[in-house]
């Protein structure tokens, strides 16, 4: 009997404390997942974009999502440059094929996957883009060829709604 | 403070001492044995008690006029400098204030790495320091933030993608603190109420660290115990509160200069500008009291690695007291290590000067240069240096060496005294 007793309170100890973490987790996410985007943010999921003023060798820089977004119509040149690139020169290997479905037709984030700045067009030791922050440079496809980023620009969802119109997300 | 027995003379004094014992701790710290030799560096621990207060009490009132809006706080700003009663006049101390503050708090960090005042039994002041030191940081960098500028986007931008190379959650705890996909309005007003916070956080940490130090008492500049009071203390007040009194004059005649003669000489004519999520500026650089963290994230390629060094470079201050094995704490009596706390000093400067460069070329080679040798210096010269040193003798007592005439001769002495 003597021996039964400690047992039963380390029980009661143990369901205590746990039920009494359950409560506090509970009340605690709340307060953090208030500040995880809202739903009004959410809610700004898709951007058409006009694109029929492009011409070769054009960028067009729209936001979406907060961000920028680049849309270029690449010159003959840059495609043959992009996709004559071996796989084993790329940091993040990944084919021009996948990365812009219609060749002419380069739509990616804006954004240097280093520390997020916003790179500058026609720059860099690859005819692409130059990232000023912290020295980034990438390849006419968006690739990242030489500097501190690890990965590739992104590309977003995208798909034309007619000839002259791109959607965004 | 529980041994004091200080006793109220007026009657109404003892009976709302009795009941809140606010006197005996007043009594307490102007009667504080402090060591007699404490030089013009010690006054620094006062001014930043000051530059805490001065922040706080223009925060509060700049905090009436901005607007934590992100299509407002640029224009209210600019109404503050512009329309408000002496706007410019509290915000140009705030904003300077806020470089006074490092400037202050890098002499008081290495007036501790000078005279050993990290080591045993002041461990956990100097870590409380630390804590304090990364919230300032942290209260810098968001306060930096709240005039919507270019450099306050882009640098907000850049700060918060550090946690974006954390694998796997990394994406995930960057929106989260964005409150979206990009630095945006939810961040601005979230920022601007931990901004509001954090002082308050760092004026509690300031109660907790001077507490800690009344338990040893402070260090001095020849590193040894003494006993308290004895010959070798004088009370706190008169003593200290004229000396610190007078070296905050002294500070404040800087700061004056930098507020009404170049108020903005230590920020970026970029933040005149309103942020713009489409431009990043040219040249993206933090205010100078981070640039040599800054020189040691962009030394390292990897971007994981990186972000890793430049938190380490902060971090590795807390493990300073092992890291540290000699027994000696003053560099009076380390003739070794007195050359490299100066070469850590200009290490440390041209790491700062290599932050505010491009990193390319030269700079990028000094940098990772000067990075290396950061890490050396606290990994590798100072645990070796405990063991390999010849040091000094250190005398017994401060009055020691100016009673014995000469500093050698009163070694001569200690010795015979030890040998007895």
């Amino acid at each position: 009997m003597s021996d039964k007793k400690p047992e039963r309170r380390e029980f009661l100890f143990t369901t205590t404390y746990a039920l009494g973490a359950v409560g506090v987790g509970a009340v605690a996410w709340p307060m953090i997942d208030q500040m995880n985007p809202d739903a009004s943010v959410k809610a700004l999921a898709s951007t058409e974009v006009d694109v029929s003023s492009l011409t070769p060798g054009k960028t067009i820089t729209v936001l979406w999502r907060g961000k920028p977004v680049f849309i270029r119509k690449r010159t003959q040149d840059e495609i043959a440059e992009a996709r004559s690139v071996k796989m084993e020169e790329l940091k993040h290997p990944e084919k021009d094929e996948d990365r812009a479905k219609d060749p002419e037709w380069l739509v990616m984030l804006g954004v240097c996957t280093h520390l997020g700045c916003v790179p500058l067009n026609d720059r860099g030791d690859y005819n692409g883009w130059f990232c000023p922050c912290h020295g980034s440079h990438y390849d006419t496809s968006g690739r990242i060829r030489k500097g501190p980023a690890p990965l590739n620009m992104e590309i977003p969802k995208y798909e034309f709604v007619n000839a002259n119109t791109i959607k965004i997300g | 403070m529980s041994e004091h027995d200080y006793i109220p003379k007026s009657k109404f004094g003892k009976w709302f001492n009795d009941r809140l014992p606010l006197l005996s701790l007043a009594s307490h710290l102007a009667d504080y044995p402090t060591p007699k030799n404490l030089n013009y560096w010690w006054t620094f621990g006062g001014i930043l008690t000051f530059c805490l207060i001065t922040q706080i009490v223009t925060g509060l009132t700049l905090a009436m006029h901005y607007i934590a809006h992100a299509d407002m706080a640029f224009e209210s700003v600019e109404h503050i400098m512009r329309d408000v009663n002496y706007g410019w006049l509290i915000r140009y101390i705030h904003a300077n204030g806020a470089s006074m503050f490092f400037l202050a708090v890098y002499i008081h960090i290495f007036r501790s790495l000078f005279y050993g005042s990290y080591k045993s039994p002041r461990e956990l002041i100097w870590i409380i320091g630390i804590i304090i030191y990364l919230l300032m940081m942290a209260a810098a960098f968001m306060g930096y933030v709240l005039p919507w500028g270019q450099m306050s986007f882009w640098g907000a931008t850049v700060i918060t993608n550090l946690f974006s190379a954390i694998p796997l959650v990394g994406e995930g705890i960057v929106n989260w603190l964005w409150g979206g996909y990009s630095v945006d309005n939810p961040t601005l007003t979230r920022f601007f109420t931990l901004h509001y916070l954090i002082p308050f956080l760092i004026l509690g940490l300031v109660v907790l660290h001077i507490w800690a130090l009344h338990v040893p008492g402070n260090n001095n500049p020849i590193g040894i115990d003494i006993k308290k009071p004895s010959k070798d203390t004088v009370p706190f007040h008169p003593y200290i509160v004229i000396k610190d009194g007078f070296a905050l004059l002294m500070f404040t005649i800087v700061f004056a200069f930098f507020v009404f003669y170049s108020p903005n000489i230590l920020g970026h004519a970029d933040n005149y500008i309103e942020a713009n999520p489409l431009v990043t500026p040219a040249h993206i650089v933090p205010e100078w009291y981070l640039l040599p963290f800054y020189a040691i994230l962009r030394s390292v390629p990897d971007k994981l690695l990186g972000v890793i060094a430049m938190l380490s470079a902060i971090l590795i201050l807390a493990a300073l007291p092992w890291l540290d094995t000699s027994k000696i704490r003053s560099a009076v009596f380390r003739p070794l290590y007195k050359q490299f706390y100066w070469i850590l000093v200009a290490d440390v400067l041209i790491l700062g000067y290599i932050g505010a460069m491009p990193a390319a070329g030269l700079y990028l080679l000094i940098g990772r240069v000067a990075t290396a040798y950061y890490f050396l210096h606290f990994l590798v010269v100072l645990p070796v240096l405990g063991f390999k040193e010849k040091t000094i003798p250190v005398p017994l007592s401060i009055t020691e060496p100016v009673l014995g005439g000469s500093l050698n001769l009163a070694i001569a002495k200690n010795k015979e005294s030890l040998d007895k």
